[in-house]
């Protein structure tokens, strides 16, 4: 790490708070642009799916037992569960899958 | 008054912090996996209050990245919280003082947001406060119980907590995807361009922080070209 750890915070933190402030500060008026609202709506889906795969085949100790994560996590998501329980069983499948492939 | 909107808050934030404790344990288990110290990754999350922020962050931050490409990098990622707060602002009476506005803005997360979104009626500064009371320490001490524990943990627990952090982003792509066709494209195309990313001889050169930008801003913006949203979609339903 050549730089300095807390100037990337600094960095991190003060993007993230002009991105939230600016528009509570400034907006008294709704955004106009049907694009930028369409863009805007679409960004944390594009965003979200771009950062999960293939980040997650990659996350875990083995790529199968990180697979069989990822199955579980997608039906326990698709069956609509909260976040937590989604997050917890994606955890106990990968557990599960690597107690039996060390066996 | 103010009072009865704060209890409202805190009562509703409860949910709200105990899911932030078990994701940010992930978040500072990582932090220190990567090499930060355990004050650091406690920083990170008490200035960020952000977890797919934090996350990418630490990334570019373990590969030495450049300022510039991490301050993108949030600006991309965290680019929805401009969204919500845009909503939030359409939702405050007029009269609220800009203090209470800059004070808001440090903890508008998703979760936050849409039950600031769900409540009828204006947006009360209070009840909002009330959430962040009781979910920005749920998201602080997990980090730090997190990165404390990151180094204590036996191996196959770290392994099997590293896939925590997708499990909740896929909660949350999932849904509004099996519901809305664009969005299932919008998210199955994201996947497979930072999947070409990672393959393709030249692409894979390109850092992660940088491979999520293209990404996100190349997909939104064609999906936002071909299938423009209807105008009242675009409020409070994330």
């Amino acid at each position: 790490m050549a730089h300095n750890v807390y100037l990337y915070i600094l960095v991190m933190a003060g993007v993230t708070y002009l991105i939230r402030m600016l528009p509570l500060a400034l907006s008294k008026k709704e955004i106009t642009s049907n694009y930028i609202k369409s863009f805007l709506y679409y960004v944390p889906y594009a965003c979200l799916a771009a950062m999960t795969f293939p980040a997650i085949l990659h996350s875990t100790a083995s790529i199968y037992s990180a697979l069989v994560g990822l199955i579980t996590a997608v039906i326990a998501a698709y069956k609509g569960k909260s976040l937590l329980v989604v997050a917890l069983a994606a955890c106990a499948a990968v557990f599960i899958a690597e107690t039996l492939i060390s066996l | 008054m103010k009072t009865k909107d704060y209890n409202r808050g805190l009562r509703h934030g409860v949910a709200v912090g105990l899911g932030y404790f078990a994701v940010s344990f992930a978040f500072g288990m990582e932090a220190v996996t990567k090499g930060l110290s355990i004050l650091q990754a406690v920083l990170i999350s008490l200035t960020n209050v952000t977890s797919a922020g934090q996350f990418s962050g630490l990334g570019i931050i373990a590969a030495g990245g450049t300022y510039i490409e991490i301050a993108l990098t949030q600006l991309v990622i965290n680019l929805r919280y401009c969204l919500m707060s845009f909503s939030l602002a359409q939702k405050l009476d007029r009269s609220t003082p800009s203090w209470h506005r800059y004070l808001m803005a440090y903890s508008v997360t998703d979760e936050i947001f849409a039950l600031d979104a769900s409540l009828g009626g204006s947006l009360k500064p209070a009840y909002h406060y009330g959430i962040t009371s009781v979910a920005v320490p749920g998201w602080v001490l997990g980090t730090l119980a997190g990165a404390i524990s990151g180094n204590i943990l036996p191996a196959f627990v770290i392994s099997a907590l590293g896939i925590a952090i997708y499990g909740m982003f896929l909660a949350i792509i999932i849904p509004p995807a099996r519901q809305n066709r664009a969005i299932l494209t919008v998210v199955l195309t994201a996947m497979g361009v930072s999947f070409l990313f990672s393959v393709l001889p030249v692409l894979s050169k390109v850092s992660s922080g940088f491979v999520i930008i293209i990404t996100t801003v190349a997909v939104a913006g064609i999906a936002a070209w071909l299938k423009p949203i209807p105008d009242e979609e675009t409020k409070g339903d994330d």
